[in-house]
């Protein structure tokens, strides 16, 4: 047996290849879901109309897939310049935190003028946390994915000294949560009385310019190139630090942005359980779509899916909801040996040809 | 002084080695599979993984050492899918461990959920006791420290002289790090790169996992959601520290156990002074600079990172 690569990939392959990963993902979790004792069928029934049996259903749905289109975005343009950014969560809370700072009282303006400035805030808190591991790489030579890691634990412990310290709400009765955002700095909702708000709006045209910028763009092109093959980008004069420094930028500001959109979008003040792991997710949501940010929408509303849909059913089979982090995990695992079928083809050699290759 | 009265303390250099424990398990198993030239960020998932399998053997009635097979099976379980993906596949392993993790904490915290739905407190299992060798507890200050502690922190000393013994006397430590340098030397002398690898990858991820069981066998006697913590990614860290030496990874274990022991010390003598949480950020900030500096003079393996397939250059 060897393995080559595919000379080329195919347009089928490339798109069919997450899809058709993602259903294994799912039969697969038929396993552990008949080992919890349940009825196969009758979860996934329930599974699926917790997602599509209504408009409150699927507007919860898009309003889980919101965050993770931003982190999963954060993902996907760091990761094209072959920067692990592992950090989107602990940006996410800077992100928050930045928010709420501006937002819950501390600049009195119309909504006109303060949505820009707390969306400003968290972006700039949000790159500024990637700022520095891509410093420390740049610099130093520190690894990234540790630095960004354990920069979450750091940025989790700051958060819960802030809930307590600066800032907690007095009126809270001593709960570790801030002030609540002025109602004119809330995200307007987009449909009356559900929870889907503007956020959504936000990280669909966020999505639409990453991926013209990722393939139209200068920008774009040196990015891509820095991902490939660093040396050969280098040695054709592209400033590889420059570009690495930048999509470190990017990358971090739209993880800022998730935390914005979850607290002045959403929740309308902050907690430490703002995210349920949106930041780790968000890496699954990127890798599912094959790092392309138009894609990052798809994966994300599939990973919502999973999660609204894995829900409702254990409250209905009584089930474990920890089965959705499972699914999330075998799609991620599934998508990962799919790129890699999509990629190389794997040919019998017969024995005397061996030698040959 | 109230710092000279904490480290002459008994009870700090017990508590010392006991939070060191762990991460001497960790950092053996990360620096084994980095030696080869695979990075494993399924640690933290690994760790999860050994701390619930072995937690459930014993509940299970296994018995303690069965429960230390069971977990030690588990990380090479989880080991094995690292290994499947990023040795003949040579997918990212970055993605992949991360994957991993994801993986060994979902399906350990499913599998906890679904064997006890409706338990609010967890249930409590028999754990290791500390060892009481007669005449040797009885030594002044050093009696009482080393003989404080458990079977499995013996275990973990004695893997630091089975690992290194391995990596510097033997042929098969030779090769270890010869695939982690230049695979395709080991390859040209009719070594399979593949199994090496994989091998160091699967009982690396092993080692891993019995860190995992340690506090759930030994440290604490339940699971608990959450309970890992970050320990791996402190791991990681500190194979970088190490400069991918075992004895220097016991030693920066060791430093790691004594300050985070002296943290919760501090934080009870000055906690009106600085809010507690800054002593609780202090592991992870003094991870990333040891990491800055480390990062420098880093030996590390040259193939780090870097896939091999047969018949590629």
């Amino acid at each position: 047996m060897r393995i080559e690569p595919r000379t080329r990939s195919s347009r089928a392959l490339t798109f069919g290849v997450p899809v058709l990963s993602a259903l294994i993902a799912l039969a697969l979790a038929a396993v552990p879901l008949a080992f919890a004792g349940a009825n196969v069928f009758t979860a996934y029934g329930e599974m699926a109309r917790g997602v599509f049996g209504s408009m409150f259903a699927v507007s919860e749905m898009l309003t889980r897939a919101t965050p993770l289109i931003f982190t999963g975005l954060a993902a996907a343009l760091a990761f094209r310049a072959k920067l692990w950014n592992i950090g989107a969560e602990g940006q996410l809370y800077l992100g928050a935190m930045a928010a709420v700072a501006v937002g819950a009282g501390w600049i009195d303006a119309p909504g006109l003028v303060l949505i820009p400035l707390i969306i400003l805030a968290g972006c700039a808190a949000g790159a500024a946390g990637m700022a520095l591991p891509a410093m420390l790489k740049t610099r130093f030579g520190a690894d990234e994915v540790v630095t960004t890691l354990l920069l979450n634990f750091v940025i989790l412990i700051f958060l819960q000294m802030m809930l307590e310290g600066p800032l907690q709400d007095p009126m809270g009765l001593g709960w570790p949560q801030s002030s609540p955002i002025l109602d004119q700095g809330m995200l307007p909702p987009l449909m009356e009385r559900m929870r889907l708000h503007s956020g959504l709006i936000i990280a669909l045209v966020c999505a639409v310019v990453a991926q013209f910028m990722l393939a139209r763009s200068v920008w774009g092109f040196r990015l891509r190139a820095v991902g490939e093959n660093a040396a050969a980008a280098r040695h054709a004069g592209i400033r590889v630090n420059r570009s690495l420094m930048s999509v470190a930028l990017v990358s971090g500001a739209l993880a800022g942005m998730a935390g914005v959109s979850e607290v002045a979008g959403l929740k309308g003040y902050l907690t430490s359980d703002l995210s349920p792991g949106f930041g780790y997710t968000g890496i699954v949501v990127a890798m599912l779509a094959g790092l392309n940010p138009l894609g990052v929408v798809v994966s994300a509303i599939f990973i919502a899916s999973v999660f609204v849909g894995a829900d409702s059913m254990s409250r209905a089979m009584g089930v474990s909801s920890y089965l959705a982090d499972l699914v999330v995990a075998m799609s991620l695992l599934c998508v990962l040996i799919g790129g890699f079928f999509a990629r190389f083809r794997i040919t019998r050699v017969r024995p005397g040809q061996e030698s040959a290759a | 002084m109230d710092i000279l009265q904490i480290l002459v303390s008994e009870s700090f250099w017990a508590a010392s080695l006991r939070i060191a424990t762990p991460l001497i398990f960790g950092v053996l198993g990360a620096l084994l599979c980095e030696k080869s030239g695979v990075l494993n960020l399924g640690i933290e998932g690994i760790f999860v993984a050994g701390a619930m399998a072995g937690w459930m053997a014993v509940w299970l009635g296994l018995g303690l050492w069965g429960g230390v097979i069971v977990a030690a099976s588990a990380g090479a379980f989880f080991g094995l899918i690292h290994a499947i993906l990023t040795v003949p596949l040579g997918l990212s392993q970055h993605v992949s461990g991360l994957g991993v993790t994801l993986f060994a904490t979902s399906v350990s915290y499913f599998t906890y959920r679904t064997a006890l739905p409706n338990v609010s407190s967890p249930p409590r299992i028999e754990p290791f006791r500390a060892l009481d060798i007669p005449i040797l507890s009885d030594l002044p200050i050093l009696g009482p420290v080393l003989f404080q502690q458990t079977a499995l922190t013996w275990l973990a000393f004695l893997c630091v002289g089975l690992v290194w013994y391995v990596m510097n006397r033997t042929a098969l430590g030779v090769a270890l790090k010869a695939v982690g340098d230049n695979p395709s030397s080991v390859d040209a002398q009719g070594l399979s790169v593949y199994a090496l690898r994989m091998g160091a990858v699967i009982a690396g991820s092993a080692l891993m996992a019995l860190g995992g069981a340690f506090l759930t066998m030994s440290a604490f006697d339940a699971f608990f959601f959450g309970m890992v913590n970050g320990r791996g990614w402190i791991c990681i860290a500190l194979v970088i520290f190490a400069s991918w030496r075992p004895g220097k990874a016991l030693l920066g274990a060791l430093l790691f156990g004594a300050f985070d022991a002296l943290q919760v010390r501090l934080q009870t003598e000055v906690g009106a002074l600085v809010p507690g949480q800054v002593f609780l950020m202090a592991p992870y900030i003094l991870s990333i600079i040891a990491l800055v500096i480390a990062a420098r003079s880093a030996d590390y393996p040259r193939a780090l990172l870097t896939p091999w397939f047969k018949g590629q250059r």
